[in-house]
């Protein structure tokens, strides 16, 4: 009786301990983010005026902003987009459409997910080798960094995420619905695009704002694909500012006004791209509950 | 398709010709819609593909000068055109190994308070500040571990596992050095900071795939919640957690910005945790921009081909694994 009660003791006290350690993991889980939150705001705030968004990355030890690092990501982000959506749709559209349990789409699912999380530098090494190097021999050195290069490394982000959310979306869609269309006659490319992805809208959307709120924190890819410039440009065959890269230099500089820079920098990136992803999962809320 | 509009047109001539039209163009259309979708598809297969490619020829040039050399020399020197990766081979290792020494226990944790204790209204707001830390972008993390953690740990921590872990016997040396406030051990921290967001989800994920009816029999058994996770939820769930700490080493290896503000970018081999050294990722963005040298540049370029190796190993291993438990539950 009395070992009996004394293993019932073991095993409560085993399953207190367990408890209280998962608590606390908890706890020092959502004390790094509320640390690394807060040390954000409070730095970027001090440094937060309007000269941020109207003038340019100064030269040390005078006043400036980061106008041209915004228009550059700007940029880069937009052009990223352009190219690497198109591309994730259409993949993405073959394998929920055409390729749902084939081998070849499961190989093609299999390679999507390793690039979803390869590293993002090696992206940038490739754009180099395989873009800047054949540019530059080909124009004679006059194109060489340049946006439509940091550009290509960002589509090269985008790509993964939109093919994973397009071939999850569309494969949510009920074959009833499908069935209905072809009964009709419909044939299958107007299936795909006029109901099937109408349907699946706001998830698509979703990933598309999910893989630009992926690129514009990324600094590893562009750090020699668009290198940087300190002045306002918008030509994409020359090297262009972007607000990751600018925030790396400024703050591995012994410059405290180019830390706080940075820091204001580091703040608005932040909450742009805690606003896209929780804009995100609004709309997969609100889709979910209709 | 085709036998309908046959029989159609054999009821009704003149509707032949403009069906059986629509309906090869159709045909027509179709094939050329299949094609495009497939185009892309494989797009991304020649992705994979001309990465590894490009990089191995790119970094061929210190392959071939160095031979093997280039994975056991300690040396880096761009001046005197010397080029050995083990440095930040170990560092990318080290520092990765720390990060998952301290981030599984912590996403495990995470994931047993969201699955198990949490009262159920509490589950969505943990569970989505804690994928909050993982949409933070991987800059703000260096800059914090450059300016916040860094002189956080010189002055709190690292004095203290001086006169502490670096007292005990065999394993002291390791904890001994100077407190920089950065270097592997941080940047060890800083990673496993990162990549707890990745494994809690996929463990809590994982955890919530276990049949009800499978827990509540033990609990019905008198097991305690402990024992339910430990002898029933983990067993059931072993290679998807498995492969969801493979996606965090993953994520861990290939990680740069944050890595490269708080490691140190030091050249010199030390045993010390404690002190600077430099990883794959961080001596990549560190130095290749500046590279004047090809040979100097290739060797980065190797690196670079090294890294996604690992990392496609790593990976595939973590995708093989979690494709185990879902092919389970097909059952």
């Amino acid at each position: 009786m009395s070992s009996n009660e004394n293993l019932y003791r073991v095993r409560n006290l085993k399953n207190k301990i367990a408890m209280v350690l998962s608590c606390g993991a908890t706890a020092f889980g959502l004390l790094w983010l509320v640390w690394i939150l807060l040390t954000t705001i409070i730095n970027g705030i001090e440094a937060l005026n309007i000269q941020l968004f109207t003038q340019m990355t100064p030269p040390p030890g005078s006043e400036g902003g980061l106008a041209n690092a915004f228009y550059g990501s700007f940029l880069m982000s937009g052009i990223g987009l352009l190219i690497g959506t198109p591309i994730g749709l259409m993949a993405g559209i073959w394998l929920a459409e055409f390729a749902r349990h084939s081998k070849l789409g499961n190989t093609v699912r299999f390679v999507n997910d390793i690039l979803l999380s390869a590293p993002s530098i090696v992206l940038g090494l490739f754009v180099y080798t395989a873009v800047i190097l054949p540019l530059n021999s080909l124009t004679n050195h006059q194109v060489g960094f340049s946006a439509i290069a940091g550009a290509l490394a960002l589509a090269l982000l985008v790509i993964p995420v939109v093919v994973r959310t397009t071939d999850e979306m569309l494969q949510l869609q009920p074959s009833t619905m499908r069935e209905a269309a072809l009964a009709l006659g419909v044939p299958q490319w107007k299936l795909t695009l006029q109901i099937v992805l109408r349907a699946a809208k706001a998830g698509v959307v979703t990933g598309v704002l999910l893989a630009l709120a992926r690129i514009t924190g990324e600094t590893a890819p562009l750090l020699f694909t668009a290198f940087g410039n300190q002045f306002w440009s918008s030509n994409v065959l020359k090297p262009i500012a972007s607000v990751p890269v600018v925030i790396f230099q400024y703050a591995m500089s012994p410059f405290d006004d180019w830390h706080s820079l940075a820091w204001a920098g580091a703040l608005v990136l932040t909450l742009f791209v805690l606003v896209l992803s929780l804009l995100s999962r609004l709309i997969i809320l609100r889709n979910r509950a209709s | 398709m085709t036998e309908n509009t046959q029989y159609l047109s054999a009821a009704i001539p003149e509707v032949e010709d403009a069906g059986e039209k629509r309906a090869a163009r159709d045909h027509r259309h179709d094939l050329w819609f299949k094609r495009t979708m497939q185009g892309a598809a494989m797009l991304v297969l020649l992705l994979l593909g001309s990465i590894a490619a490009s990089t191995l020829w790119g970094g061929s040039l210190a392959f071939s000068t160095f031979g093997f050399g280039f994975l056991t020399s300690t040396e880096w020197d761009a001046v005197n055109g010397h080029f050995g990766a083990l440095v930040p081979i170990y560092g990318t290792l080290v520092t990765s190994f720390l990060a998952l020494l301290i981030a599984v226990p912590v996403s495990f944790g995470i994931a047993i308070f969201l699955t198990e204790v949490a009262p159920p209204w509490l589950r969505m707001p943990i569970a989505s500040a804690i994928e909050l830390l993982a949409g933070i972008p991987s800059i703000i993390y260096g800059m914090w571990g450059l300016f916040v953690f860094g002189p956080f740990m010189a002055a709190h921590l690292a004095p203290w596992i001086n006169d502490n872990l670096g007292a005990l016997p065999l394993i002291g040396p390791i904890f001994q050095g100077p407190p920089l406030g950065i270097g592997m051990l941080t940047a060890g921290i800083v990673l496993a900071i990162m990549i707890t967001p990745f494994i809690t989800s996929v463990m809590q994920e994982v955890f919530r795939s276990v049949p009800t009816t499978l827990k509540e029999s033990a609990y019905a058994l008198g097991g305690t919640t402990w024992e339910v996770v430990w002898d029933i939820v983990l067993p059931y769930t072993r290679s998807a957690v498995v492969g969801g700490i493979f996606l965090g080493l993953g994520r861990a290896l290939g990680e740069t910005m944050a890595v490269t503000f708080v490691l140190g970018n030091a050249h010199q081999f030390s045993a010390s945790l404690m002190m600077p050294s430099s990883s794959i990722a961080s001596v990549i963005a560190n130095e290749f921009s500046e590279a004047y040298t090809d040979l100097h540049r290739s060797a980065l370029i190797a690196l670079g081909f090294l890294l996604f190796v690992v990392t496609f190993v790593v990976l595939a291993l973590a995708r093989l694994m979690l494709s185990r438990l879902s092919r389970k539950e097909g059952l």
